[in-house]
């Protein structure tokens, strides 16, 4: 299995995307975002960072690169894509996933460690965890506030799309109903603000984000 | 060329953070009795074709789920 790590100006977790796809025993290469062919990838991580450096809005820019119009394209055809923190942004400017990520409440940077409750059906797509299992991943943002209007959100939640919440009392941004995380309709595209990527060895803590790359490179089966 | 700006606002009904810091900030320093301040941005731009602007503003500049925006010629 090879994955495709994108690599924007201003990203700056792409690095540790690598390492942690292949930890789940695949391949895994940068692309870059003037690539316009994602030709021999299976799985698609878009990853955390400050694409174009943020101007404008998060992910408002990152949205229209060439690789940005791939893998829109692989998506729509089915292949597995997940966005993590700022590859959120950009999912969620690319009308790829639903809502939009505002600046925290508190309008500070937050960098903590978090649990996830993982949410939603318990098979069928890109995340196959059972619910109501708990992971413990760092978030690292200013701008999380998972936001959309209400009938969205109940749409959303009616539908399966919400892949993780914040457990109770751990939400660290304000956002909507606790999300952390939301798949699309189909369920192969999944973003989430928490850094599986950061969470993959013991060393630092946690290895509970390899579950993240696994269940994405499991969808592609 | 057309000259014109482009206000975009957070919609109504969603939290600004930033318009709440600024509102806190002001009776610190003797500015009492301000409230439902609200932080948006302003673009300015001259265009070959203005009557694109709208489309360029729901497809760029604004997000259109969470901001509004006016389009003003200069």
């Amino acid at each position: 299995m090879i994955w495709g790590v994108l690599q924007f100006p201003g990203s700056c977790d792409e690095r540790d995307a690598l390492h942690a796809c292949e930890l789940t025993g695949g391949e895994a290469r940068l692309i870059w975002h003037e690539e316009r062919s994602l030709e021999g990838i299976d799985a698609v991580v878009v990853p955390g960072g400050f694409s174009y450096g943020d101007y404008l809005r998060a992910g408002a820019i990152a949205r229209f690169s060439p690789a940005m119009e791939a893998v829109a394209e692989f998506a729509a055809a089915g292949g597995p894509v997940l966005g993590i923190c700022n590859g959120f942004q950009v999912l969620c400017e690319a009308n790829l996933l639903p809502g939009a990520l505002l600046l925290n409440e508190s309008t500070r940077f937050t960098c903590r460690q978090v649990e996830l409750v993982a949410d939603g059906p318990e098979s069928g797509d890109i995340v196959r965890f059972q619910a109501r299992r708990r992971l413990s991943i760092p978030v690292k943002h200013g701008e999380g506030r998972y936001w959309a209007p209400e009938e969205v959100l109940d749409a959303v939640e009616a539908g399966g799309g919400v892949a993780f919440r914040y457990a109770p009392g751990q939400n660290p941004n304000g956002s909507a109903r606790d999300i952390a995380g939301v798949r699309n309709e189909a369920g192969n595209v999944l973003g989430l603000m928490p850094h599986p990527e950061h969470a993959v060895d013991p060393m630092t803590g946690s290895t509970d984000g390899l579950r993240v790359f696994e269940a994405v490179a499991g969808a592609r089966a | 060329m057309a000259r014109a700006r482009v206000l975009i606002r957070p919609k109504e009904g969603i939290l600004d953070p930033q318009g709440k810091a600024v509102e806190r900030a002001l009776p610190a320093l003797g500015f009492e009795g301000v409230e439902h301040v609200r932080v948006g941005r302003m673009v300015e731009l001259e265009a070959d074709d203005p009557e694109r602007l709208p489309e360029l503003c729901e497809k760029l500049l604004a997000n259109p789920l969470i901001e509004d925006f006016e389009i003003e010629q200069l």
